[in-house]
């Protein structure tokens, strides 16, 4: 009985996830089960091919070869999205204990900076990387007027771009946790710390660190779970010369009219997505017991 | 050690500490001088807001003096940071780390200190018995009650043999019956360990009844050092007289004397007939169990002085609004500036 007022209050949040998080994917995961339509939509009857699609191709005469190129397509995604995560966690947790460590005005101001990307359409700020990087972007021409080189340098359309660009666009979704965790570590075990002989690194080691670590593992998630699936910076500033899942699987909904397995794929990111989420929270829990 | 006159454990010199720029910052210490003995057990006393904490925060090593030295046994420490002082702190709200054991709390001053693995091992166990914890090692200090967390933040600032031991009203979170068993358990770690304790508190009794001797703060100054009984039967002030134990001001003209002189409630004994020093009426009785407390109006010119006595048992026929003589001996008063 006591639970009915609480659905109520409840009910508002529970359909705005209904039809915003969960009709999207079932959507998406009927798609994959379907064939493929010869003008681009979907069509009867159910079947599995286009899970089948990603590990085999179907010759001529239509037998199934294994082939690996799917494979390395997701290999080299979930790589890229982990490296960048990675270097997110190493650039992000920094920043987060520096804007902790300000007296509360400077906190708000570097917290506004560290959101202020989000104001600005991730596609015009991947493009301004662009104008930044490409042969005659502004470090190019820097760096010749400066003499220090002669050819242009190539900074773009290779996975450091990508994982450059993967880095900058998701960085504040790392630092952002990591930094509400932070925020309330109690100053005094810090205090405590010191008073009991650490050094400045075994203060961040010992205490801080597996403090911060809920706030870790939500920046992780964060971080790989968009990175995982992102197109434009690969597309953008790879030069999609290296296929990555994000932009095979844009291409399955666009040029390739392929909807069965741009849904196969993405309900395959998603599934990643979860197994890390469960891997996160396993993470948070096991040091509690 | 083999000093024939042995240096003092602490020497605070003529400190002041003034938070914020000198011209408008708040003045939080004031030329405070102190020299705290070895293996005492000294209380810093005080209202809320004198300085306790920022003077001892200053011997821990997180906030150094605006002006002044302090000397720990001999070698001035202003500019050393907290690790390079064998000092240790208990916090005020104990600030055990969450994520460790009671045993990893207790140990991790010593894996600071890089001491081998078997030795704090041996270390953590005899900590655990003096504070009597063998049980609980295992536990979070979220699984602890109020009284045990403290006893970890104890053993784990003992556990690195210290030379001062610092703690910031370590029991005013204990409820009452706790809070006694604990001052007496702090007095016998104090005498077991032989190590200089620094305690902070705004507890008058609990400050009489723990300390070797004490010093009296307020507004930032030192007004009084001394032993519990120095203090309390000669305290140099009024407000000292005040803050410690219970004073009965008495402008002296009304004894036809000049100045002004101060004595305690329970100096003071009460007579019907005998004429004595004063004169006044019985406003209040409060029977107080062991003692009873009257509370007399004895007119003084056009003002009513309220004086309190308190009396060993129930005093007999003495009633509300009868007049009563109020008779001490002169050893019992004294002096105070205005
Ligand atoms: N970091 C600080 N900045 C400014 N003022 C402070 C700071 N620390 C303490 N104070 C002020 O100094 C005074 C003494 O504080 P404190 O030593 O904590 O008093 P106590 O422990 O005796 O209650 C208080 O008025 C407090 O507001
Ligand atoms: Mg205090």
């Amino acid at each position: 009985m006591r639970i009915k007022p609480a659905l109520g209050l409840l009910s508002p949040a529970i359909i705005v996830i209904f039809i915003f998080m969960a009709i999207p994917m079932l959507i998406a995961l009927a798609y994959s089960f379907a064939t493929a339509d010869a003008y681009g939509g979907v069509t009867m009857p159910p079947s599995i091919s286009a899970y089948v699609q990603m590990l085999f191709t179907q010759d001529f005469d239509g037998s199934l070869i294994f082939t690996t190129s799917y494979l390395l397509i997701i290999w080299r995604s979930v790589y890229l999205a982990a490296l960048a995560t990675g270097l997110a966690l190493a650039v992000g947790f920094p920043v987060a204990w520096y804007i902790v460590c300000q007296p509360p005005s400077r906190r708000r101001l570097l917290l506004t900076l560290v959101t202020l990307p989000f104001w600005i359409n991730t596609l015009i700020r991947t493009y301004c990387w662009i104008l930044i990087l490409r042969d005659e972007g502004l470090i190019n021409k820097f760096l010749s007027w400066l003499g220090a080189i002669s050819q242009p340098l190539p900074l773009m359309y290779n996975q450091g771009a990508i994982l450059l660009g993967l880095v900058y666009t998701f960085l504040p979704f790392m630092v952002l946790p990591i930094y509400a965790t932070l925020e309330r570590v109690d100053p005094r075990l810090i205090e405590a710390a010191f008073d009991l002989y650490a050094s400045r690194y075994r203060v961040l080691r010992r205490v801080v660190w597996p403090l911060a670590r809920p706030g870790v593992a939500a920046g992780l998630v964060l971080v790989f779970a968009p990175a995982l699936g992102a197109f434009l910076q690969p597309d953008m500033l790879g030069g999609g010369k290296q296929l990555l899942l994000g932009s095979l699987i844009e291409m399955q909904f666009t040029s390739s009219r392929n909807w069965p397995f741009g849904s196969a794929l993405a309900v395959l990111v998603t599934l990643a997505v979860v197994i890390a989420l469960i891997a996160a929270r396993g993470r948070k829990e096991a040091p509690a017991r | 050690m083999s000093d024939s006159k042995p240096s003092p454990c602490i020497e605070i010199h003529a400190v002041d500490k003034i938070f914020g720029s000198e011209a408008s910052g708040y003045r939080a210490l004031d030329n405070v001088s102190l020299t705290i003995k070895d293996k005492e057990f000294f209380t810093l006393l005080g209202p809320s807001g004198c300085g306790k904490t920022t003077l001892l925060r200053m011997l821990a090593g997180f906030e150094t003096p605006t002006r002044g030295d302090i000397y720990l046994h001999g070698r001035n420490v202003v500019e050393l940071p907290p690790r390079a002082r064998r000092v240790n702190m208990v916090f005020q709200n104990y600030a055990l780390f969450p994520h460790l054991t009671v045993a990893q709390n207790i140990a991790f001053g010593l894996e600071m200190l890089d001491w081998k693995k078997p030795q704090i091992g041996e270390r953590v166990a005899k900590m655990l018995s003096l504070v009597r914890l063998e049980e609980f090692s295992a536990r979070k200090p979220a699984q602890l009650s109020g009284g045990q967390q403290q006893r970890v933040a104890l053993a784990r600032a003992l556990a690195p043999q210290p030379e001062v031991l610092l703690l910031d009203e370590p029991l005013s979170a204990l409820d009452l019956k706790l809070r006694k068993e604990m001052q007496s358990e702090l007095k016998r770690l104090q005498r077991e360990t032989g190590i200089t304790f620094i305690l902070v508190t705004h507890d008058q009794e609990e400050a009489l009844a723990m300390s070797d001797r004490l010093a009296v703060m307020s507004g930032g100054r030192v007004l009084q050092a001394g032993t519990p009984e120095e203090i309390y039967s000669r305290p140099a002030s009024r407000f000292v007289a005040d803050f410690i134990g219970e004073a009965n001001i008495i402008p002296g003209e009304a004894l036809g004397r000049s100045g002004t002189l101060a004595i305690r409630p329970e100096h003071i004994t009460l007579g019907a007939g005998t004429p004595a020093r004063l004169r006044g009426a019985v406003r209040e009785i409060t029977f107080l169990g062991a003692d009873t407390l009257f509370e007399i109006a004895v007119p003084h010119g056009t003002e009513i002085l309220k004086i309190r006595a308190r009396l060993r048992g129930r005093a007999p026929d003495v009633e509300v609004d009868g007049h009563v003589w109020l008779h001490w001996p002169d050893e019992v008063e004294w002096g105070v500036d205005g």
